[in-house]
């Protein structure tokens, strides 16, 4: 029992932070109908500008968060006003090509700038621990819960409440109409790319916690969110959210629990195995709808 | 007559070797309910596509209010005052009655995300509901404010997507075959509610039909186009007459070539 809520715990975590990543994908991609390969590289950079500001810096941790989070922003609105605005019209597919070589021109200049060690993150929690009866709880891993739980609470309510929320809805429901309507819809374009970069640096602060730390492969973490992308339903939120926590804590279990004849590294395929289990039944994700035809 | 609001003058529109349309001219004048017609095929969509900056014109010159329409962005239509709806209707599916209809608000609002979200410009986000729901009381949909549309029956997600446009405070509306693909009893609601919204509202309306009853009706005076060329024009009882029309619509007995 302890066991199971030691991974538990763990694989919520773990999840909450998969949560971020997936809603990055999920955000640009009802908006526009493109999935953005960058967003793993955006989650590298975000890493990176994080240990760089607080640990050569020297900022406060909570001030390098925040301002990661404003650079990766200001990337994401930049780059769709540079790279993406141009090509507009053309098939997804173009705009689709054009974030693989972002990803792989950013995760480049990432390295070519920080060289290839593995970095500090110079978070103030470390690998410290507390102790929740017989479980063993990371700070970073608590507080990868609460931070998810607090950004997701303001994503939400701004996509609710607030008028660009409606607008960004409206333009994931019909483009044209939205734009009728006098709705700037390239500003909402570019605002979902500010916030999946910010979302993405949240990600990669917590997936460079420990025992990890700020090093290449985080990149490839958010290609393992992308199950829960998937399996979620690729245009809902809420989908995005409950297919990270399900992926995590998936992930976390079968790495516990998984007889040794699967082999040591099991937990990686587990999220991929989970995912087209649950697309045999539901196509759509769990809680996507399916696109509905004029005849 | 004062100076007109919308001023067409030769507009031609070609895909390649294919003329959708040819030397079209007309006027509408302010509070005007100006219709065009014609048969299938006549350049009446292109006609609507190309005042709804969707399409630029190869050719000739259109002014709104003085200004030079053709050099202004589909985004900048809904701040002069230009609202349009679409013929395979143009709503959000997802959202709400009232959202769809807040919608049409958003270029009105002034508060930023920043003081919208933290609920500081409360006075605002009450006037333009309030703005809101009137317009869905106009079209008779207020008691639907919290359903989905996706849940609703065709002729009234119509009526969502035309509150939308009143929200919208527009000055002139541009109606795309409002009602395309209704029974006969939809077909006359929407009909009356046209008419309602052009004499209370007093709005200028230019409407793109196919439906030649409906048009009859409501339409003040009307353009007759026939294989992307203008035939006639007038009112309705003018064009009614017009041999060209008559011709156009119900076709003319073949000479058997000999």
């Amino acid at each position: 029992m302890t066991q199971f809520l030691q991974l538990l715990f763990e694989g919520v975590s773990l999840g909450a932070t998969y949560a971020l990543v997936a809603l990055g994908f999920v955000v640009i991609y009802r908006a526009s109908g493109v999935i953005n390969f960058a967003q793993g590289a955006m989650l590298l950079l975000g890493a990176y500008l994080i240990s760089w500001m607080a640990v050569d810096v020297g900022l406060p941790f909570g001030v390098a968060v925040l301002a990661a989070m404003g650079a990766l922003g200001a990337f994401g609105a930049g780059f769709h006003r540079v790279a993406l605005r141009r090509v507009v019209g053309q098939p997804t597919f173009v705009l689709v090509m054009i974030t693989i070589g972002a990803s792989i021109a950013v995760s480049a200049a990432v390295e070519a700038v920080f060289g290839d060690n593995q970095r500090l993150l110079g978070d103030p929690w470390g690998s410290s621990t507390f102790h929740v009866g017989a479980i063993t709880v990371t700070w970073v891993k608590f507080w990868g819960i609460v931070v998810a739980a607090v950004a997701l609470a303001v994503y939400f309510s701004f996509d609710r409440f607030t008028r660009w929320g409606l607008a960004m809805r409206a333009t994931a429901g019909d483009e044209e109409a939205t734009l009728s309507a006098g709705v700037p819809v390239g500003r909402v374009h570019a605002l979902t790319w500010a916030l999946a970069g910010a979302m993405a640096t949240l990600g990669g602060l917590f997936l460079a916690g420990f025992p990890s730390a700020p090093a290449h492969g985080l990149g490839d973490a958010a290609l393992r969110a992308f199950p829960a992308v998937v399996l979620g339903g690729l245009s809902s939120s809420v989908g995005a959210v409950a297919g990270g926590v399900l992926i995590g804590v998936v992930e976390v279990m079968t790495s516990g629990y998984a007889p040794s004849w699967l082999g040591t590294n099991f937990y990686a395929v587990a999220p991929y195995v989970v995912m087209i289990a649950i697309l045999l039944v539901r196509p759509y994700g769990l809680l996507g709808v399916k696109p509905a035809e004029r005849l | 007559m004062s100076e007109p609001l919308l001023s067409v003058r030769d507009l031609t529109l070609r895909f390649g070797a294919v003329t959708a349309f040819a030397g079209v001219s007309f006027d509408v004048a302010r509070g005007e309910l100006f219709a065009v017609i014609g048969p299938n095929g006549a350049g009446k969509s292109s006609l609507f596509n190309a005042l709804s900056r969707v399409y630029e014109p190869c050719d000739g010159a259109v002014t709104f209010d003085g200004r030079d329409f053709l050099r202004l962005r589909p985004r900048q239509l809904a701040g002069i005052g230009i609202a349009r709806s679409f013929q395979n209707l143009g709503v959000f599916p997802a959202l709400t009655v009232l959202e769809n209809v807040m919608v049409g608000r958003h270029h009105l609002m002034r508060a930023g995300a920043l003081r919208g979200g933290l609920g500081l410009a409360r006075a605002e986000e009450l006037r333009h509901r309030h703005a809101a729901l009137e317009a869905m009381e106009f079209v008779g949909i207020r008691s639907l404010a919290d359903a989905a549309v996706q849940t609703l029956p065709y002729g009234l997600q119509k009526r969502v997507e035309l509150a939308r446009c009143l929200a919208m405070e527009p000055r002139v509306m541009l109606l795309d075959e409002p009602v395309a693909g209704m029974n006969a009893a939809e077909r006359a609601e929407i009909a009356e509610l046209v008419a309602r919204v052009h004499a209370e509202r007093e709005l200028t309306l230019l409407i793109v039909e196919h439906d030649m009853a409906m048009v009859m009706k409501v339409a003040e005076r009307i353009l007759v186009l026939d294989f992307g060329e203008p035939i006639a024009i007038g009112t309705p009882a003018e064009v009614q007459r017009d041999e060209r029309v008559i011709r156009a619509y119900l076709g003319e007995e073949l000479e058997v070539a000999a």
